[in-house]
């Protein structure tokens, strides 16, 4: 069992936290940013998580739903969720402005053994909303950088106007210790000055990998990961050092309301990531 | 633990006294229908000759429907209304195994206190049973209990053995001591065996239950899935009356007019359509066949991963419910390589017409 309990309310884990959006923008048409703080000063600074884990936000009215976390543990106070309308909760969550309350609780979930990635090279390929659980690993590794060996850094989109954190990214590509490369499948702006392709036309441009030393973490919508796959295992990384993050339809986070079951695991307590491996052994997996 | 003897006509008095403070609650016939767990109001209603309830004990302990938080816009507040102090009394060695799975699901990891208080709330007074046609629970290893229970109470035709089960359950016996006897004689022994060995051999139905998991696991892409898919209704049934099935799902209910809601949880069913879909209406288990093995994994081969042990105790309430006959013994049945005959004939007629 990995989930480590940091529970915001101890004697109720359903009970939600008041929380103020203290900052949200559209990432993209149908995304945006929302960054959050929890109302009690106390609670706020307190609030723990790991990269990888997830938070339920709530809306009054609307109801609940989980999202990963996008900020780093490393900088702690706010929290910051990229979030697609997808849905009541969604919907209610958009037309909320900055200053409003939201609930939440959390964080839950197993999420990145970032304790095992120390001192390995960190391969993060990512597309669609896969950032929103991949860019909590990425800021942590820039912020403890020497405590990482390679960070790469592969990013997919459609469109230019699709990819979230576009800005952001673009400028990481400034930074001499991260390799960054993006890519959109097509470019309909005529302004792209990277890469046009699918994300895995970006593997070529990775040399030396050390497969070994390599940890490998993958998130983008289902038809991404089986090209993404069969790269990395075509780059010799070992299974259970290929780690994947995956949306179920959690309703408790906390292993209670069986939404979340596959096979006889629970991924809101067992995931949300699971190693290649686990996925291979795990029939409903993906 | 401490066994003692109560005749048979002090039942009601005991029962009388210890309830006199405290809801109790007991098996009652319902006319054409079956028995049902129902608050007592007189003795009377009382009915111990029943194999199963239509409903498990769960439902005393999380309602199929009640409220969490009256919520507002920036209060939550808890909402315990459905959690009083009370007695069961009656409950089978099936269902307390039953309750006894639920104790660890809902405190592993994560405590539920909406389960657990309304547990801490409630004494368990057990009675001894007689099996039927459609009982596993001597196939599932459930058929007795030494735990789980407050009082445990063999019906020994003139008498009642009474084993006392924990502390609280001692205090009770203590209220009103004189009613019990000490002292077991060598023939309520002898009646005990007896009563056990006839008991035992009363069983109908069995499931050669250490066999499931391997089969399960080598028959996950069996044809006998999709068949058995297209037959079930996805009426959730099965799930309802299941004493270890714990599902649920959690709706926002906006008060008309005000800025408030009541936050509602109520059963849900892994064989119901919907169950898997996530936001944006993907859904990943759209097929009946697919849902019908998740239950099937966890009845016959494994809960969740750290629990290790099915969890079907073998009530038999999904063999004497589902419109179809899709079941524990049917599947179990079927896995194990019978072709259960009678069952797929009736299955092809009248089902998949
Ligand atoms: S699977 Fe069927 S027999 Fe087993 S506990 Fe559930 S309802 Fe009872
Ligand atoms: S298996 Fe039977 S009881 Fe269960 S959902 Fe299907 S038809 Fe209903
Ligand atoms: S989300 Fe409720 S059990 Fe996992």
């Amino acid at each position: 069992m990995s989930v480590e309990k940091n529970e915001l309310n101890p004697n109720n884990p359903f009970l939600p936290e008041p929380a103020r959006i203290v900052r949200m923008y559209p990432l993209t048409d149908d995304v945006k940013f929302f960054q959050v703080r929890i109302a009690d000063m106390e609670k706020a600074l307190a609030f723990k998580y790991c990269v990888g884990q997830f938070a339920m936000l709530s809306v009054l009215g609307a109801g609940e739903a989980p999202f990963s976390i996008s900020s780093t543990p490393s900088r702690p106070g706010l929290l910051e969720f990229c979030i697609r309308k997808a849905g009541t909760v969604t919907e209610a969550l958009f037309k909320l402005k900055e200053n409003d309350l939201i609930g939440i609780r959390g964080p839950y979930g197993n999420g990145f053994p970032v304790e095992k990635i120390k001192g390995k090279d960190v391969l993060i390929v990512m597309g669609g909303l896969g950032v929103a659980p991949l860019r909590s690993v990425l800021l942590y590794c820039l912020d403890n950088r020497d405590q990482f060996r390679r960070v790469i850094l592969l990013h997919g989109a459609k469109k230019p106007s699709e990819m979230i954190f576009r800005e952001e990214f673009l400028d990481l590509k400034q930074r001499e210790d991260l390799e960054c490369y993006l890519a959109v499948d097509e470019d309909d702006t005529k302004e792209w000055k990277e890469n046009v392709g699918v994300v895995t036309t970006l593997f070529p441009k990775i040399n030396d990998i050390n497969p070994e030393n390599t940890f490998s973490l993958v998130c983008g919508p289902p038809v991404m990961y089986k090209f993404v796959l069969k790269e990395l295992v075509k780059l010799n990384i070992p299974k259970d050092q290929i780690l994947m993050t995956l949306e179920r339809r959690m309703k408790c986070g906390v292993g209670k309301c069986g939404h979340c079951a596959i096979d006889y695991i629970y991924t809101c307590l067992d995931g949300p990531v699971f190693t290649y491996w686990d996925i291979i052994h795990m029939r409903e997996l993906i | 633990m401490r066994v003692i003897k109560l005749s048979k006509e002090n039942l009601f008095p005991f029962l009388e006294v210890i309830s006199e403070k405290t809801g109790l609650w007991a098996p009652v016939r319902k006319p054409n229908s079956g028995h049902v767990f129902k608050e007592i109001d007189d003795f009377a209603q009382i009915d111990l000759d029943y194999t199963r309830t239509i409903l498990p004990p769960k439902k005393i302990f999380l309602p199929p429907s009640f409220n969490m938080f009256k919520a507002s816009k920036n209060n939550y507040e808890e909402d315990f209304s459905h959690v009083s102090p009370k007695i069961l009394f009656g409950i089978h060695p099936c269902d307390i195994h039953g309750l006894l799975i639920m104790d660890r699901f809902y405190s592993y990891v994560f405590d539920d206190p909406y389960y657990s208080k309304a547990r801490d709330n409630t004494l368990i007074l057990g009675h001894s049973c007689w099996p039927d046609e459609n009982c596993l629970c001597k196939s599932t290893n459930t058929h007795i209990v030494e735990e789980g229970y407050d009082l445990f109470f063999t019906d020994l035709k003139d008498s009642y053995l009474v084993w006392i089960g924990s502390s609280k359950g001692d205090d009770l016996i203590r209220v009103k001591a004189e009613l019990f006897d000490e002292n077991i004689a060598e023939k309520d022994i002898q009646n005990f065996i007896q009563w056990r060995e006839e008991r035992d051999e009363a069983f109908q139905t069995e499931i050669n239950f250490s066999a499931m998991p391997d089969l399960m696991e080598l028959k996950y892409n069996d044809t006998l899935w999709e068949k058995l898919g297209d037959a079930c209704l996805a009426c959730g049934s099965c799930t309802n009356v299941c004493p270890t099935c714990n599902c649920y799902n959690v709706h926002d209910k906006p008060a008309l007019g005000e800025d408030s809601s009541q936050i509602v949880r109520c059963w849900d069913a892994c064989t119901l359509e919907n169950y898997s879909e996530v936001a944006g209406g993907e859904n990943f288990r759209k097929k009946r066949s697919d849902r019908l093995k998740l239950w099937y994994t966890h009845k016959l081969q494994a809960y969740i991963s750290k629990y290790g042990k099915p969890s079907c105790v073998g009530c038999g309430r999904c063999i004497a419910t589902c419109p179809v006959d899709i079941n524990v013994k049917t599947v179990a049945h079927t896995l194990d390589g019978d072709k259960v005959d009678s069952f797929w004939n009736r299955f092809h007629e009248e089902v998949r017409k």
